[in-house]
């Protein structure tokens, strides 16, 4: 079942296709084909492989013309389907935008396929990017390929679980997601593959159906770092249509690689130490802070004293987002509309039946606490812890250059865990959400596995706009974990 | 502090979301567990703390008033469940 054209790293297959080894037709229709087989994982909520036949034939025009567009040109890629695509449903993993097909493309993905990018489809996520396991989909939950032979399926995690496992089952060279609070990276780590959250500002978000505009950033999810650095080149850029967009020049992140580590220092956060945090995870650790030493790195001990605080400053900052974001939903302009007597009882039919319950749950809280005589008590105040979170991180920045933590407290669930208490699912996030709150650049690399045979990743986090500093220690990680596991689904099992 | 069934129909109501009055008992001890576990940001000293309003440093870029779009009624329109005559259309508001 496996091609080899599909084993290929982007970077790979970026080489083949400009040394003429094979054309982005043949490279797209192995993908397309993959994705076709491997429909009982669930990853994909649209399949475009017209569309992406049409597109890799146009790249491959482009190239005997000794005209590609760059290092993307005829690469075939998987998209989250929460980033608008002209003419494609897009939907959120929503019911409430049933048969949204927008009339425009988001910038991200307009920027991807103006640099030659073939999408292949739109992948599976948590109900408007809600969840951290992929299991609050309209469409069912996505399955993680990797397994233990328990015979229980995995969650790929979430929110971008369709697009993580997709890549690490090789139905793509590589796909994009959204972070929130740790929506790229923590998939990345369930599904054995990298993830990166840029800094806040330097993807647009203008085209991506938005659940907490202060936080949310589009980045990729790749096999390799070489392969996210490359991917991250042809997403970022400043944007006018997004005012948050920060007019920042974009450096040559690829050319960030190869430079190691040495003097380079790394912090390590005590306060990320907590009881509950399975021993596996506590080695991994350690083993990275090991790994990045041999190289040449210095570990300092940092301070991050507000950090226990991240995940309800979350918890009330992106639900009160998202409930003024999800006000747009009405049953009128787009999706879903369920009809009632009055214009009220058709929003509340509209949105009741629309919204799924984790969406319902978060809608309410967000109204709560942004309702009058509560304001102040829970979202101002939110707002000011955040700011010392913030401040935690730039204080230890005046040390560091760069802090190594794990990137999620477990390895892959069963579907159908946690499923009952929406704070033990909402912990899945505690090692990624305080960089979201601080908007700082994030990546989660694959480091190890755990005594099931799960992957684990390893998690940096960097300055504001320094992902160039990220990408170069998460490649010494990358070379000192030397992960090459492949999951079970690929081995056949 | 606890959300009893009352409150969770009120703001229910104010966010525009159909509550079955069965769900309203659940969904009331739930969010008071999410709402008394985020209260824990009552310990932290925030005297004197700014909130913060922007995550990047930098000022919000201002651009000229000027009409730079428009003209796209069919576009605007495409999606909308139940258009008329060119207009979104919605049910009667004014007797």
């Amino acid at each position: 079942m496996t091609d080899p054209l599909t084993a290929l790293t982007l970077a790979q297959a970026r080489d083949g296709l400009a040394s003429g080894d094979f054309t982005s037709e043949e490279l797209t229709r192995a993908h397309s084909g993959a994705v076709e087989a491997a429909r009982d994982l669930n990853l994909f909520i649209t399949e475009t492989p017209e569309l992406a036949l049409e597109r890799a034939q146009a790249s491959d025009t482009r190239r005997a013309k000794d005209a590609a567009a760059g290092p993307m040109d005829g690469i075939p890629i998987a998209v989250k389907d929460l980033f608008c695509t002209e003419g494609v449903l897009t939907t959120a993993g929503s019911h409430i935008l049933d048969g949204f097909t927008p009339t425009y493309e988001s910038t991200v993905t307009a920027n991807l396929r103006a640099a030659g990018a073939v999408m292949v489809g739109k992948t599976n996520l948590d109900e408007f990017a809600m969840g951290s396991a992929n299991v609050t989909s309209y469409y069912g939950p996505a399955k993680n390929p990797w397994s233990t032979g328990d015979g229980k399926d995995r969650v790929p995690g979430g929110s971008s679980g369709g697009s993580a496992a997709a890549v690490a089952a090789h139905l793509c060279s590589a796909s994009i997601g959204t972070d929130t609070g740790g929506s790229i990276r923590q998939p990345a780590s369930f599904s054995g593959i990298v993830g990166l959250k840029p800094t806040y500002g330097r993807c647009s978000r203008w085209g991506i159906v938005a659940f907490a505009s202060s936080l949310d950033q589009a980045g990729p999810l790749t096999r390799t770092i070489r392969d996210a650095a490359i991917m991250l080149g042809a997403m970022a850029g400043h944007d006018a249509k997004d005012s948050t967009s920060a007019p920042v020049e974009k450096p040559d992140f690829e050319a960030a690689l190869g430079g190691g580590v040495r003097g380079l220092k790394v912090g390590i956060p005590r306060e990320y130490r907590i009881d509950s945090t399975p021993g596996e995870i506590e080695t991994l650790w350690q083993q990275g802070i090991e790994w990045l030493k041999d190289a040449g790195a210095e570990p300092v001990d940092v301070a991050l004293p507000h950090t226990k605080y991240a995940l309800p400053t979350y918890y009330i900052v992106a639900p009160a987002e998202a409930s003024s974001n999800l006000a747009r939903y009405d049953g009128v302009r787009f999706g879903l509309r369920v009809p009632g007597e009055t214009l009220d009882e058709m929003y509340e039919n509209t949105r009741g039946e629309g919204f799924g319950a984790e969406v319902r749950r978060r809608v309410l809280i967000g109204t709560y606490v942004l309702s009058a005589g509560y304001y102040d008590a829970y979202y101002v105040k939110a707002q000011k812890v955040r700011t010392l979170i913030a401040r935690d991180f730039k204080k230890a920045f005046e040390t560091v250059d760069v802090i190594l933590t794990p990137t999620a407290p477990s390895a892959a669930f069963a579907i159908g865990e946690k499923m009952d208490d929406p704070i033990a699912m909402y912990l899945n996030d505690v090692f990624t959400v305080p960089a979201s709150l601080a908007g700082l650049p994030a990546i989660s690399v694959p480091a190890g596995l755990d005594p099931q045979g799960l992957p684990l990743g390893l998690h940096l986090i960097g300055r504001p706009f320094d992902e160039e500093t990220v990408l170069r220690a998460a490649e010494a990680l990358e070379t000192a974990a030397r992960f090459d596991t492949k999951p079970a689904y690929l081995e056949g099992a | 502090m606890p959300l009893d069934e009352s409150t969770v129909k009120n703001i229910a109501f104010l966010a525009r979301l159909k509550v079955p009055d069965e769900e309203l008992e659940r969904l009331a001890s739930e969010l008071s567990n999410i709402i008394g576990w985020v209260e824990q940001l009552a310990e932290v000293d925030t005297e004197g703390v700014e909130p913060m309003t922007s995550v990047v440093e930098m000022t919000l870029p201002k651009r000229p008033d000027a009409v730079n779009d428009g003209g796209d009624r069919e576009r605007v329109l495409a999606n909308a469940p139940e258009p008329m005559s060119g207009y979104f259309a919605v049910p009667k508001v004014v007797e």
